[in-house]
């Protein structure tokens, strides 16, 4: 899975869904693999806007990236700055997670990752 | 006609095979009316727009998510064709399913149908690997139970193919600890628990759709998210419609595709739900 997919899921119970520690979840023990794609600098624009970026933020940084800006960059701030596109592209677009957990701030509950497929079917006692 | 994902790497015995629903589900997709939709909705008019990148940017690339794609040979169809549906290739996809198989299925079924389409284009370069410049990007599949891992307002298109068919009874749905797979394989009977899941709908063969509609609007994006439904005839589709426009004046819920001409007690449509934004201004 993507790393950008954590940009979109949240704990699944129910009761954590509207609370703010269940967003980002916390990636653990987290194993990454990266794929060699091509730069698509179109795509990365057009997704920019979809970025929650203090979650993105916390994510980059508990994944062992370098820190990112406290403002998300903006259109022509990306266009003109190559560097700053590539890191994007590569921590969004070519960094998978393969193994580890996601841990959810709120219950604590950790969800397994394994072979890029993460679980999140809950226990019973949490259904 | 776009061609149809190749499935032939999946297990069948425990992986529900692509029928005449999921083909419902891809015509419709593609089709001239419902392109036309996505495209303006998306602001995917952008097939010229490939020769002016400035044009990019503008408009917030869409998420689309798969609830239950078994194969994936829905969400590889979409994702591959992603410039025909939507006018642009700047979509992100997904896909949950309670069964793991279906997940690492999904996974390869979307890779396999990208591959095909990029290598299908001449002006693809020959090194690029899995992306191309005509597919969305997959951001993976997820063990899950409908959109529970989602976050609210994050989907822009959910599409799904339900357990639809009326039984007596809902297969017991499946907790975190089923399927933990311990290296050993599959016997016929979780084989057969597995494929229960994926048409059992008990009552109506409503259950886990009504479930589903539920959740449409918090998972829904607020202005431009959408989904479309599959149902057959025996789910009451009338019912069903009539249930989504009585969440609030914005909503609709209209069939924008069927497989009537071959009626037999298995008819399907594909329900199209979204909301429209007010016209005045308060």
């Amino acid at each position: 899975m993507k790393v950008l997919s954590l940009n979109f899921l949240t704990c699944a119970v129910k009761a954590c869904k509207s609370t703010s520690g269940a967003y980002p979840l916390h990636p653990k023990d987290a194993e990454l693999v990266e794929d060699d794609l091509e730069v698509n600098s179109d795509l990365l624009l057009n997704i920019m806007p979809r970025i929650d970026w203090p979650a993105l933020s916390t994510t980059a940084t508990e994944l062992g990236f370098p820190s990112l800006p406290a403002q998300p960059p903006t259109k022509e701030e990306l266009e003109a700055d190559e560097k700053m596109l590539r890191d994007l592209h590569h921590l969004l677009m070519e960094t998978q997670m393969m193994e580890g957990k996601l841990v959810c701030g709120n219950c604590g509950h950790e969800y397994a990752v394994r072979e890029g497929i993460a679980n999140f079917l809950l226990p019973a006692h949490l259904v | 006609m776009l061609p149809t994902p190749d499935t032939s790497h999946v297990a069948f015995e425990r992986v529900y095979e692509p029928a005449e629903d999921s083909y419902l589900l891809l015509d419709t997709l593609s089709s001239e009316s419902e392109t036309a939709f996505l495209r303006s909705r998306f602001g995917g008019n952008r097939a010229d727009a490939t020769t002016t990148p400035t044009a990019a940017g503008t408009v917030p690339a869409p998420f689309v998510v798969e609830i239950g794609p078994g194969s994936g040979v829905v969400i590889g169809f979409v994702n591959a064709h992603a410039s025909h549906i939507f006018g642009s290739s700047e979509v992100l996809t997904a896909a949950i399913d309670v069964n793991r198989y279906a997940c690492a299925a999904t996974r390869e079924t979307v890779r396999k149908a990208a591959a095909d389409v990029a290598s299908s284009s001449p002006s693809t370069s020959p090194t690029a690997t899995t992306s191309s410049s005509k597919s969305g990007t997959f951001l993976g599949a997820m063990q899950g139970d409908l959109t529970a891992p989602l976050r609210d307002g994050s989907v822009d298109v959910l599409i799904f193919n339900p357990p639809y068919v009326p039984t007596e009874e809902l297969p017991r749905q499946p907790t975190a600890t089923d399927m933990v797979t311990s290296g050993a394989a599959p016997t016929f009977q979780d084989d057969s628990y597995l494929l229960s899941l994926s048409y059992a709908g008990g009552a109506d063969g409503m259950e886990i759709t009504d479930l589903l509609i539920g959740r449409l609007g918090e998972v829904l994006a607020p202005r431009r998210g959408c989904a479309y439904v599959l149902l057959c005839a025996q789910n009451k589709p009338e019912a069903v419609k009539q249930r989504v426009r009585g969440f609030g004046p914005e909503w609709r819920a209209e069939t924008v595709g069927s497989s009537g001409k071959q009626a037999g007690w298995e008819k399907l449509q594909i329900v199209r739900i979204w909301r429209e934004e007010e016209q005045e201004s308060s």
